[in-house]
């Protein structure tokens, strides 16, 4: 049939697809040492200790965690407990309904990280590809909102939250997280990148607007929707302040809310407080490990912290 | 089945580029038209028009009796192949060729009927389960043309589809479009700026420049016919020979080339003579008084082709310009003497350095005017 063979096809950069035939050549990838072994450079003696100063904090939270109240309490700080307290784990379960926070955080995770996949999609593409009136200065207003610190439309924030009859509700951590300036950002970003014959194609196939956004776009945006979910994940797991001035019940508090009932007005149970800490943390830690390069490449990308 | 005409179709982009001027077209039911023109002459514009992946400014379309320029796309009957193929990238071939189909809400036998006929006819059978990736670059290209055809369109739209594959692909899918579209018979609008594509393919074809149309009409005519000096210098290749000469009291001189032409008026004129006219004087033309033009051609290149040879050569005289010209000639000779090419029988032995009497039937040397660049017939 043809001369070319299927290999060199196979070549191709994958998600330029259609795109590619233009023989823009593949980028090469960074190859792994042939013999697999360390390599100094002069750049690890600063980014040793650098790792050393980021990990002392998780290690410090960590060993807390197994000691018992008094050991907590000594200085210099035990590094090295005499008695592993594993109890302390299971005490927090029996003290608090850390299950209920932890099901409610992660309701309103999914669903803020949901809302946001869809919401910030749609936005992100009506910016990138129709042309409607305004529309670079309502993206640029859009974008505005991401300098306005959350202090200020704090307020402003919970009021519309009462009206609407959400206060003390997990609907009301959702509601005003479902949809961020920064995923409309990353997505818009991210559409304007794809060859727009594809999208083309699929109108002349028959596909309507909302139909090319979801059968061709976004099956092709996996990247863009990974960061996104992964920052919107970070952002609403650890949020705080915001639950702390919607939610007063503890039924429905948050993880980030409950650990605050660990520190008394007269005693702070530090072994409890982290023992829940490093419980909270872990589906952090999980989602971290299988996303990184998500999370660099959403940092990355916007320059704005995770 | 459908036939499309355009009335007076001007699309203007933001920041006033007229990328396509006040053009008017027909492409009766079951035609091939080719749109050809260098790059930026508005010939993709023009087709994107007629896709309606474009809005023009003015002007009407016409798909069949229905003015179409306020209906979507997916509702013009249209199928388009795009350059770079635009296969859905996360689909297989299959799916990418259903595509159109399930959009339409076809029910399933019939799309697995009709994407397996068309897999059939285009020879695409063992690559239903592969993805874009997976293919080559003419395998691309079928599934591009496939998925278009699948849906039965009343009009075939081709925005430069072989422009990606190499040399010997292009022309072999070339034999393939045009069996294909006698086999179907579908009105098909082309675009390219390969005026051998042009002309191999088209049954009509329009030369555009500057979002003007400039001449429509059979290849062949527009070959032996060129209405204006840019036309005659896109059209055939090797490119037209082009000389600047005097026309005074029907005697046109250019450089040492002089002929009587009755009738053209005087002044400024260009005169053209393609290369496939040019014969060596010696041989086909028997010399005398009143014999034939003859250019005197200083041979400095050959290019043989096998059964022919390309011999580029200067002849005293000015070279003219028609504006098609896809770049300046690198080492450009001093003013004095002028670039001509023609091509000769192989079996003639010219070889670099030589001097030779080339010639070409009266009847085959154009005359444009050199300030409007019309034809002087």
């Amino acid at each position: 049939m043809t001369g070319d063979t299927i290999p060199e096809a196979a070549r191709l950069p994958r998600r330029a697809g259609a795109g590619d035939a233009a023989g823009e050549e593949p980028r090469p990838r960074r190859q792994p040492r042939e013999d697999g072994r360390f390599l100094f450079s002069p750049w690890h003696l600063v980014l040793i200790p650098l790792a050393v100063v980021m990990l002392v904090p998780m290690v410090w939270m960590l060993v807390t965690s197994l000691e018992t109240l008094n050991e907590t309490r000594h200085f210099p700080p035990v590094l090295l407990p005499h008695t592993l307290a594993p109890g302390n784990y299971a005490q927090v379960l029996r003290q608090a309904p850390f299950a209920r926070w932890f099901v409610n955080t992660l309701i309103v995770t999914v669903a803020t990280v949901a809302g946001n996949l869809l919401l910030c999609a749609m936005a992100g593409y009506a910016f990138a590809r129709i042309k409607f009136f305004g529309r670079e200065v309502v993206f640029i207003l859009v974008l505005a909102t991401l300098m306005i610190p959350f202090q200020v439309v704090m307020i402003p924030t919970f009021i519309i939250v009462k009206h609407l009859g959400l206060i003390n509700t997990l609907g009301g951590l959702i509601v005003p997280n479902l949809a961020q300036a920064f995923g409309i950002f990353l997505f818009r970003q991210f559409f304007r990148t794809l060859p727009v014959e594809l999208e083309e194609a699929a109108r002349i196939d028959g596909a309507s607007r909302l139909g090319v956004l979801f059968k061709i776009v976004l099956p092709l945006s996996g990247p863009a929707l990974a960061t996104v979910a992964v920052i919107t994940f970070l952002y609403t797991w650890n949020d705080f302040l915001w639950p702390l001035i919607t939610i007063y019940s503890p039924n429905n508090m948050t993880l980030q809310l409950g650990l605050t009932t660990f520190e008394g007005t007269h005693q702070t149970t530090t072994n409890l407080l982290m023992a829940a800490n490093v419980m909270s943390l872990l589906p952090v830690l999980l989602l971290f490990f299988l996303a990184q390069r998500y999370f660099i490449r959403g940092i990355a990308s916007t320059g704005l912290k995770g | 089945m459908a036939q499309v005409s355009l009335e007076g179709i001007t699309k203007e982009f933001a920041g006033g580029v007229r990328a396509v001027n006040e053009v008017s077209l027909e492409v009766p039911d079951g035609e091939f038209l080719v749109l050809v023109g260098p790059s930026g002459c508005g010939k993709t514009t023009a087709l994107r028009l007629i896709a309606g992946l474009e809005k023009a400014t003015s002007g009407t379309i016409r798909i069949g009796s229905q003015v179409v320029n306020g209906v979507s796309p997916r509702d013009r009957d249209i199928a388009m192949v795009f350059q770079n193929y635009a296969l859905y990238p996360h689909m297989t071939v299959y799916r990418n060729l259903a595509f159109g189909l399930r959009e339409r809400r076809t029910p399933k036998p019939e799309i697995a009927r009709r994407v397996a006929e068309i897999s059939s006819i285009l020879g695409l059978d063992e690559l239903l389960k592969r993805r874009p990736a997976q293919l080559s670059g003419g395998q691309r290209q079928r599934v591009a043309m496939g998925r278009a055809l699948v849906r039965e369109p009343a009009v075939f739209l081709l925005d430069e589809p072989l422009s990606n594959l190499d040399a010997k692909l292009r022309v072999q899918m070339r034999a393939e479009l045009k069996r294909l579209h006698q086999k179907l018979g579908i009105t098909t609008v082309y675009v390219t700026h390969d005026q051998v594509e042009a002309m191999t393919l088209a049954d009509r074809m329009v030369v555009m420049s500057a979002g003007r149309t400039l001449q429509i009409g059979a290849p062949q005519e527009i070959y032996a016919e060129p209405v204006s000096l840019f036309v005659a210098g896109f059209i055939g290749s090797p490119a037209m020979n082009l000389l600047r000469g005097r026309a005074a009291g029907s005697r046109v001189t250019a450089g040492e080339l002089a002929f009587e032409r009755p009738g053209v008026p005087d002044g400024e004129v260009v005169v053209g003579i393609r290369p496939e006219s040019l014969v060596p004087a010696g041989a086909a033309v028997p010399s005398g008084a009143a014999g034939p033009p003859c250019l005197d051609l200083h041979v400095d290149l050959v290019e043989p082709l096998g059964e022919t040879t390309l011999v580029h050569g200067t002849v005293s005289g000015a070279a003219a310009e028609s504006g098609a010209e896809e770049e300046q000639a690198i080492l450009a000779d001093a003013a004095s003497r002028a670039p001509v090419t023609a091509v000769l029988a192989t079996s003639h032995g010219t070889r670099p350095g030589d001097r030779m009497r080339v010639t070409a039937p009266p009847d085959r040397i154009y005359l444009f005017d050199a300030a409007t660049g019309e034809a002087i017939r």
